[in-house]
């Protein structure tokens, strides 16, 4: 089975077509999506910028993150949810979408860079908790931390655009290629 | 008094023409102003979790709110920076919308709020002294803040 038979399936499931057709459900999703993520992201960022030594900078690190990390990660985890029904709702688009692909791969880029964070920079926090600017490792991945959001939310925000869509030809070769999208199959 | 005159003004002006007939412009300010929502609530969020005795409750209010003030003056300069924009490209919908007017009236509302009283009761020590009170003055920002992005989120599903 293809990916692109999978969704197909999956969009043609009964509560899949509900929630796209629902009057009140998908509008209801979309902005828990949109609060959650304001609520993760802006308390993610004033963590970056402790890290970036620009606000808090008399709060030791370490105490930054253990008391805004469940808030974070609460926060997250509805990020999920919701964005899972948003993408459930509407699957064969979002997986041809260009904006949707590039969002997951900077999805992995943040937490590659979370992951690295974790085991080689916070082990030696000790260090540098008290330090008003951190060093320059700490530095890095609060910048990278960023930054990434930032471009998470510019492409989340962009899937809601049809202008790559598979059901827009004509398209580049080069986009149809990144979207999986075969011109010949497309519905027009 | 009818403010219908200069919404259409709003509307026809140039900077309005020019974003509702370009194809990029209105989701790129779109996403600057989603960025801008984000760090507001981070700015204000984190003042107000301490005032509900969670998030970094070990410092002290005063220091918390002096630290994010800047952030949050920032943030907010980008929010209006973006939205103004957005509104001026579509002025006659947001005239009747009723999100619009309910956004509208949540942020004269939170800014007021946050800029006096909240601001004179965290940086003053009253908050810190009266724990009932700092939690008040949370739920009443948080509540407000809330409009404001509730409002914001459905002027586009309207």
């Amino acid at each position: 089975m293809s990916p692109l038979s999978f969704f197909e399936w999956m969009g043609d499931l009964q509560w899949s077509v509900d929630l796209h057709e629902s009057q009140y459900a998908y509008s209801i999703i979309e902005s828990v999506h949109v609060w959650t993520m304001a609520l993760f992201f802006g308390l993610v960022a004033m963590f970056d910028l402790r890290l970036l030594g620009l606000t808090m900078r008399q709060v030791p690190v370490s105490e930054v993150i253990r008391r805004l990390q469940p808030w974070t990660v609460a926060g997250f985890v509805v990020m999920v949810m919701s964005g899972s029904l948003l993408f459930f709702a509407i699957p064969v688009r979002s997986y041809q979408s260009i904006f949707f692909r590039t969002k997951m791969l900077l999805l992995l880029l943040a937490a590659l860079n979370i992951w690295i964070f974790h085991s080689r920079v916070f082990p030696k926090v000790a260090g540098f908790d008290v330090d008003a600017i951190p060093p320059r490792a700490a530095r890095i991945a609060g910048a990278l931390s960023l930054s990434i959001w930032i471009a998470v939310i510019f492409s989340g925000r962009m899937i809601a655009y049809n202008w790559f869509d598979c059901d827009r030809q004509p398209q580049p070769g080069l986009i149809n290629f990144l979207t999986s999208c075969d011109p010949n199959l497309a519905e027009q | 008094m009818d403010l219908l005159p200069y919404f259409q003004w709003c509307y026809d002006s140039t900077l309005g023409e020019t974003i509702r007939e370009s194809t990029w412009l209105f989701p790129v300010i779109e996403a600057f102003h989603l960025l801008g929502l984000g760090l507001t609530m981070g700015a204000i969020l984190l003042v107000d979790l301490r005032l509900l005795g969670v998030g970094l409750s070990k410092q002290p209010v005063a220091q918390l709110s002096a630290g994010a003030e800047p952030w949050l003056l920032g943030s907010l300069a980008l929010m209006f920076a973006s939205g103004i924009p957005l509104f001026m490209s579509e002025a006659i919908k947001c005239y009747y919308s009723f999100p619009f007017w309910v956004k509208m009236t949540s942020l004269l509302l939170a800014l007021v709020f946050t800029f006096t009283f909240r601001r004179y009761a965290t940086r003053s020590g009253l908050a810190a002294d009266r724990p009932r009170l700092g939690r008040a003055i949370a739920v009443v920002s948080l509540c407000l803040w809330f409009g404001v992005a509730w409002g914001g989120r459905w002027i586009g599903f309207s």
